[in-house]
């Protein structure tokens, strides 16, 4: 079937906000699809309340919205630009649900818009739990026994029938958000209030527990005609009773025949033909080890995580075809993009196998429940290949950039074996290394799979890693040995750690006898056709494929490895920005990366891309091969940076700003002088080693002060101290992972938080624009609210910001991209940081100013200065309008993570509100980060004494708002003396109703808990805060947010009636 | 213990010897299923040949019953990898002592894909499989260029006939190396099978009074086989429903005036897509062959292409003109891989009248 000629103008719907559960892999699908739309001339207008991402750029689509994704924006967007069909399948389940709305509330059919990809009924049939049900049934499909529940009381009847445990899954929720295995009655009410409140609908699912049972995913697609393929099937190592998204997933599956394989294959294929799917879709199967019992778990009518995942590990791009799919195509006519010779109805073959392992949050929420469960919590993954499963899982451990490269990284040798076996029931993201160590112990695999119900298949892996570790400690190197450790790829510096010799004695043994990294291709077909794109993987004891390019100069671009909270999307934003910026200059580009959610690591972005870890010992693996001419690694984070010293050592140079000046900007002594030099003040400060030293120097510079490692991304390990006695428990912290580098101790200054990122061509400098932070220093800058252009500082200020700019840039001879963090109080700016590298708000800044500073900044690098490509150069003139960034967490996902602002960076994601005004930018902002308020106009305060003075504004602000205020004993008091009605409650400690009740009561909109400091868990306010989160009721605990939202709902925008703005048309200079 | 694998082009990879340590000369060719390869192993068309697995990873789940005949029946086994713990509910043992059970040589330990893309660039050829060391490439060359399967059906049919008892229409299969499977699809459906080995005559068949025939996949070149040829015209000029399937369908269309030919490499493998011409509709199939029917000089009176290959558009499947007869290259009945075309024994049973 050909393209169907009436679509001719396409609604794109993007996924909105990164959060847990709904992250960069619609960016990945979105950007590919949006581009094979316009590859078939359609015009793509696109919404998505999220400015990281590349589907947002003018160059993917035509049409460029950046605004809250609510159905009244959609409507508006389509009244205005009147697209003929909307694409729903790309955005995950919060485009999917804006499609459902759409369609159901009747407004597609009266305006003669068409829903593409998929069909209202479709979304319905998959998604509704009761209809899916009776769906699965009508074909004869198994599901688990179930019941879809409103009320509490009808989930503990049907309990009582089908028996404990049960799993629950609330309807309309991402990532598995509310749901949960409950084993008694108690965790049944606990789960099922939250997961009914969380739903969408308030329907949740109570089902048989199939915990244990083998967890197997297919990835199927369908045309119009019903043709239908599966790309690819996945087995979770883990088996069902962790999410899917947290679980370690190998691909293919590895521990079922042929018949268990096309049991579950052929019922996928009866299911997406049943629910007339058009394009992808996954299918969850939980299947008995030990017969052919099987249960379909869900279906996802749309691409996701694992269709990404899917696309990375075959090579076939499931988003991409889907979108032909949309338009009319059948399989048979679209071309396979990788063989450019075979079609997209076939099937991917693989020679090779997959590991993916998820990124998990836990070094950021030290106090979170690190249990897995079938609420995801992951915030990333990354993606390892090989030709044999040990090298995957080694290769893919130590792309996870959390201090692990081998199967002894997490020490668990001072357990018993009785200890063992306990901590072996407990499912975490360290349970591999519990075997491993298990094993070492002599536990047998019958016991640990009994435990773990891990297939044996799989532990006898490990076991066969955990035997090499013994052979290397024990055994004189031979070579060959030497050649087994490498073929489980076994890292260097491992191998010499176990051998007691040194990483450049293994290296040269290896090079002297021929032992080094071959690149093979993921072709789809197994060899079985000659491909044409070249994405390579490593491996050892093979015969190398990929050949080393000559003629053009060449380029390696490193990634930005996994997404983790400050470090997401937006690097890698920045990293293919760069590659298309360096391509347009004539270059050849060789992307690495390890991530396979991200828009890098699709196979055309560059001209080569090598999926692999991005160590020193993995990225000279390339080196040697490529020789390319040089390196960038301003763009990938800190993962990026951290290879600069090795890539010189192999002679790679440095494109861009010099690795010594990247050490001048994060070295303490060596950045004290060039402030010097340059006259720009800063807070005073010190470097410490120890807790003697840091409480020595905090007293110096007497309370509060700021602490902080250097070298790290998003404040890692960040806080403020307020005693000797924080100060010792955050050393404690900190030092917990050896530094190479000291620790820094400063002043705490609170003043107006600003942060600019600038273009520097080694003399002059563009400052695309000035943004202010609206929470005071002290709130890390991920997880501020932002505003451009900066609405409350002087002209004087400005200037000042601009000179230092200047100043710090050349004195740092930055060639490329810089971002500085200042605090402006009254007329004094004082630097807080530099990072000689690109940044967070780089994807932002750029998108509303028009300013493209990645290009720039890699033409830059190139040898063009800012006045040759036409710009000019200091402050760019501002905007016409305003832009907010509002940062969006995730908190409701990780059971015990503390919520409170801090200098160390929370959020997952961001959305951008743009408006005519500041009013409505902020209003834009709220709403797209989902805060849609008032509700019930009842609002809960407790603010710590410091902040009391100001509570007193924010609460007559609400007050006149229509608020109702309930107030904690002291705050009550304070407010109630100054004229406010604080209506007096309970503290939890206290006999009912307490603060506590009104929370669970469902009948609050907002709690605003400015919280004491110090980390203790038991507190009232932890508390609070945690279980305000937990019952989906939107917590505040900065003062200056408070007022922001206030503002917000003074000025609340029409419904309707919003100011849309078309990022595409925005011109820059 | 070292293991050798030469090909004819002088190609030497070195790996690990697995199941048997005799020395074997066959014709090499390649698999891209990543599950079955126990029904690859057991499937008798692979006789005379030598399979290497593209799937790295093989023996995972050990030996279980999903064997397609008595026996394994290639000449040698090559992969990357296999497993040292098997691990199924099922699993009866492993793929090293299964292989060692039936004398068979194998190589573990070798660049698979590498040989692959010899394979795939210069077309199948020939090998052998060595424990020896101290082989000599100018002793060995020539008799590798010399070795041919051969009349291969022979070796692999059955010695006498049987019958599996059913309800419903009665089929006649032709047994030229038959997968279980085949028997099973239409027994599973109600039909009675009655087995007959491969040089049964056409009029002891039709003696029977089957309600159709069907006519088995097998190994070998199609031209080698040019007794039953003779045989499977008088069934075509009967006016019994035939319905065949890969060697089967070979024969059919000689038997009719079709040529056919080796291909480079042959299809081999679970992912191959064939399209049926009168509804449009792709289908994924398991495949195995090396030689295809050319449809170049047939009579559109005789027969036309039913299925094509969506990826090189060879022929996959005839349909009789003016006769009950349709013949598919590929495997509907799966075993291993994907079970997509599996409707067509409906249509067979649908084409004798159907089983109630």
């Amino acid at each position: 079937m050909p393209k169907n000629p009436e679509i001719k103008k396409v609604l794109v719907i993007g996924s909105g906000p990164i959060v847990i559960g709904q992250a960069a892999e619609f960016d990945y699908a979105g950007t590919q699809a949006c581009r094979s739309l316009k590859e078939e001339g359609v015009e793509v207008v696109l919404v998505n309340s999220n400015p990281a991402t590349i589907m947002t750029d003018k160059e993917i689509a035509d049409e460029v919205y950046i605004e809250p994704l609510t159905a009244k924006v959609l409507e508006q967007i389509i009244l205005k630009e009147r697209p003929d069909s909307v694409l729903p399948t790309l955005g995950g389940q919060a485009g999917l649900n804006l499609g459902m709305e759409l369609a159901e509330s009747g407004f597609l059919k009266k305006h003669n818009v068409k829903l593409i990809g998929t069909t209202a009924e479709t979304i319905f049939k998959a998604e509704d739990r009761q209809a899916f049900k009776d769906t699965m049934e009508k074909i004869g499909e198994p599901c688990a026994p179930s019941l879809v529940v409103r009320n509490v009381r009808d989930g503990i009847a049907f309990t009582n029938t089908i028996g404990y445990p049960v799993v629950l899954r609330p309807a309309f929720t991402l990532g598995g958000s509310g749901g949960g295995i409950a084993r008694n009655e108690t965790e049944l009410v606990d789960i099922l209030s939250n997961g009914l409140r969380l739903s969408r609908v308030g329907e949740v699912l109570v089902e048989r527990c199939i915990a244990g049972w083998k967890e197997i995913e297919y990835e199927v697609m369908r045309d119009a005609a019903g043709n239908c393929i599966t790309v690819c099937n996945m087995e979770n190592i883990d088996p069902v009773g962790v999410h899917t998204g947290d679980s370690v997933v190998v691909a293919p599956s590895q521990t079922l025949g042929d018949k268990e394989y096309q049991m579950l294959r052929t019922s996928a294929l009866n299911i997406i033909s049943e629910l007339n799917i058009t394009g992808g879709c996954n299918v969850q199967y939980a299947l008995h080890p030990e017969s052919f019992e099987y249960c379909v778990i869900e279906v996802n009518p749309r691409v996701s995580r694992s269709s990404a995942l899917a696309s990375k590990a075959t090579g076939y791009p499931i988003a991409k075809v889907a979108a032909k799919i949309a338009l009319g195509y059948t399989l048979d006519e679209i071309k396979n993009a990788i063989t450019g010779k075979t079609y997209a109805s076939f099937e991917p073959m693989l020679d090779y196998c997959v590991v993916k392992i998820p990124r998990l949050p836990f070094d950021k929420f030290i106090t979170a429940k690190r249990s897995l469960t079938t609420q995801m919590k992951a915030t990333g993954e990354v993606m390892s290949i090989c030709t044999n499963f040990e090298g995957a899982l080694m290769k893919a451990v130590r792309s996870l950039e959390q201090h692990v490269d081998s199967m002894r990284s997490y020490d668990f040798t001072a357990l018993s074996p009785k200890e063992l076996r306990k901590k072996l029931e407990k499912v975490d993201d360290r349970r591999i290394w519990v075997i491993a160590e298990a094993l070492r112990k002599g536990i047998s695999y019958e016991e640990i799979h009994e435990i773990t119900m891990i297939d044996q298949w799989f532990i006898d892996k490990i076991a066969i890693l955990v035997e090499m570790e013994k052979r290397l400690e024990t055994e004189d190197l031979t070579v060959e040995l030497l050649k087994e450790a490498k073929r489980i790829e076994f890292p260097d510096h491992v191998i010499a750690q176990l051998t007691g010799k040194t990483e450049t004695e293994i290296r040269t043994l290896r090079y002297e006898n021929g032992i080094t990294a071959a690149f093979k291709m993921v072709d789809t077909c197994a060899a079985e056709f000659a491909a044409e794109t070249p994405y390579y993987y490593s491996c050892f004891g093979s015969e190398n494929e990929a050949v080393k390019t000559e003629g053009k100069k060449k380029v390696l671009v490193l990634g930005s490895g996994p997404i983790r909270i400050g470090q997401g999307i937006e690097f890698d934003y920045c990293s293919v920005h760069c590659t298309w910026a360096f391509a347009r200059e004539g270059y050849e580009t060789i992307i690495v990366n390890n991530n396979p959610e991200t828009v890098s690591t699709d196979f055309d972005i560059a001209d080569k891309l090598y999926f692999e870890p991005l160590t020193p010992e993995d990225v000279e693996s390339i080196v040697r091969l490529e020789q390319p001419d040089g390196a960038v690694v301003q763009f990938g984070g800190q993962t990026a940076i951290k290879l600069t010293e090795s890539l010189m050592k192999m002679g790679v140079p440095i494109l861009g700003t010099k690795a010594e000046d990247v050490d001048a900007a994060e070295d303490r002594e060596l950045f004290d002088k060039i402030l010097e030099q340059t006259k720009i003040p800063r807070a005073a400060g010190g470097t410490v080693f120890t807790a003697e030293e840091a409480k020595e120097v905090a007293n110096r510079l007497g309370y509060p002060v700021l602490v902080r490692p250097s070298y790290v991304l998003g404040g890692q390990g960040m806080q403020i101290a307020y005693s000797d006695q924080e100060m010792e428990e955050f050393m404690e912290i900190i030092n917990r992972i050896a530094q190479d580098h000291p620790i820094l101790v400063d002043k705490y200054l609170q003043g107006k938080e600003i942060e600019v990122d600038a273009v520097c061509d080694g003399a002059d400098i563009l400052i695309p624009g000035i943004m202010e932070h609206i929470e005071r220093t002290g709130v890390h800058s991920g997880d501020s609210i932002s505003v451009y252009p900066a609405p409350t500082i002087s002209q004087k200020v400005k200037e000042k910001i601009v000179e230092y700019t200047r100043r710090l840039a050349r004195a740092l001879h930055v060639v490329g991209l810089i971002n500085i963090q200042f605090i402006a109080m009254d007329d004094d700016v004082y630097v807080i940081e530099v990072n000689p590298r690109s940044s967070r708000t780089v994807p932002y800044i750029s998108k509303v100013t028009g300013i493209p500073i990645v290009d720039l900044a890699t033409r830059v690098i190139i040898g063009n200065t800012i006045k040759d490509m036409g710009y000019p150069t200091g402050l760019a003139p501002e905007a016409e309008y305003v832009a907010v960034k509002m940062p969006v967490f995730s908190f409701e996902k990780l059971r015990g993570a503390e919520i409170s602002l801090g200098p160390e960076m929370k959020s997952t994601g961001e959305c951008l509100g743009i408006g005519r005004s500041f009013d409505e930018a902020l209003y834009k902002a709220f709403l797209g980060a989902g805060v849609q308020l008032p509700k019930y106009k009842q609002m809960i305060m407790t603010v710590k004494d410091a902040d009391k003075p100001e509570a007193v504004e924010v609460a007559r602000r609400f007050e006149a708002l229509g608020y109702k205020i309930y107030a904690t004993r002291s705050t009550a008091k304070y407010l109630e003396a100054r004229g406010i009605k604080a209506r007096r409650i309970n503290k939890i400690s206290q006999e009912s109703p307490n603060v506590m009740d009104l929370i669970l009561g469902h009948k609050i909109d907002l709690v605003i808990d400015t919280p004491t400091q110090g980390r203790d868990k038991n507190r009232d306010g932890f508390l609070i805060r945690r279980n305000a989160i937990e019952t989906g009721v939107y917590c505040i605990t900065a003062m200056d947010t408070a007022n922001a939202l206030a503002e917000s709902l003074e000025h609340a925008g029409e419904d309707g009636k919003l100011n849309l703005i078309d990022i595409a048309r925005v011109k820059n200079i | 213990m070292k293991a050798f694998l030469i090909l004819e082009d002088g190609t030497v990879f070195e790996g690990t010897s697995i199941g048997s340590s005799r020395e074997v000369i066959s014709e090499i060719v390649f698999n891209t299923s990543m599950t079955g390869y126990l029904e690859v192993l057991t499937d008798p068309s692979y006789a005379g040949q030598a399979v290497v697995m593209t799937y790295p990873l093989i023996g995972n789940y050990g030996v279980t019953p999903d064997m397609e005949s008595q026996k394994p029946w290639p000449d040698g086994y090559i992969v990357r990898e296999l497993s040292r713990m098997p691990s199924n509910f099922r699993c009866k043992g492993s793929i090293q002592d299964f292989l060692v059970k039936y004398d068979i040589p194998g190589i573990a330990g070798i660049d698979t894909r590498a040989l692959t893309k010899i394979l795939r660039e210069k077309g199948t050829m020939n090998g052998m499989i060595t424990a020896n060391e101290n082989f000599s490439l100018e002793e060995i060359l020539p008799k590798l260029k010399e070795y041919t399967t051969g009349n291969v059906v022979d070796k692999v049919t059955i010695g006498k006939s049987y019958q599996l008892r059913g309800k419903g229409k009665r089929v006649a299969l032709m047994d030229f190396g038959a997968k279980k499977n085949i028997a099973e699809s239409l027994n599973s459906r109600g039909c009675q099978v009655t087995v007959y080995p491969a040089h049964t005559k056409a009029e002891e068949i039709l003696q029977d009074k089957p309600d159709g025939i069907m006519l088995s996949n097998g190994p070998g070149d199609p031209k080698d086989c040019g007794d039953i040829i003779g045989e499977i015209k008088k069934l075509y000029e009967s006016d019994i429903p035939i319905f065949a399937i890969c060697l089967g369908h070979q024969l059919m269309a000689l038997a009719n005036g079709a040529d056919s030919y080796k291909m480079k490499y042959g299809h081999r493998g679970g992912n191959h897509p064939v399209k049926d011409l009168e509804t449009g509709r792709v289908y994924i199939s398991s495949q195995n062959h090396g030689y295809v029917v050319d449809t170049g000089h047939l009579d559109p009176e005789v027969a036309v292409p039913a299925f094509i290959n969506v990826n090189d558009g060879t022929n996959e499947g005839l349909k009789y003109t003016g006769k009950n007869i349709f013949t598919v290259q590929f495997h509907p009945e799966a075993c291993p891989g994907p079970q997509d075309s599996g409707y067509l024994f409906d249509r067979f049973i649908n084409m004798m009248g159907g089983n109630q």
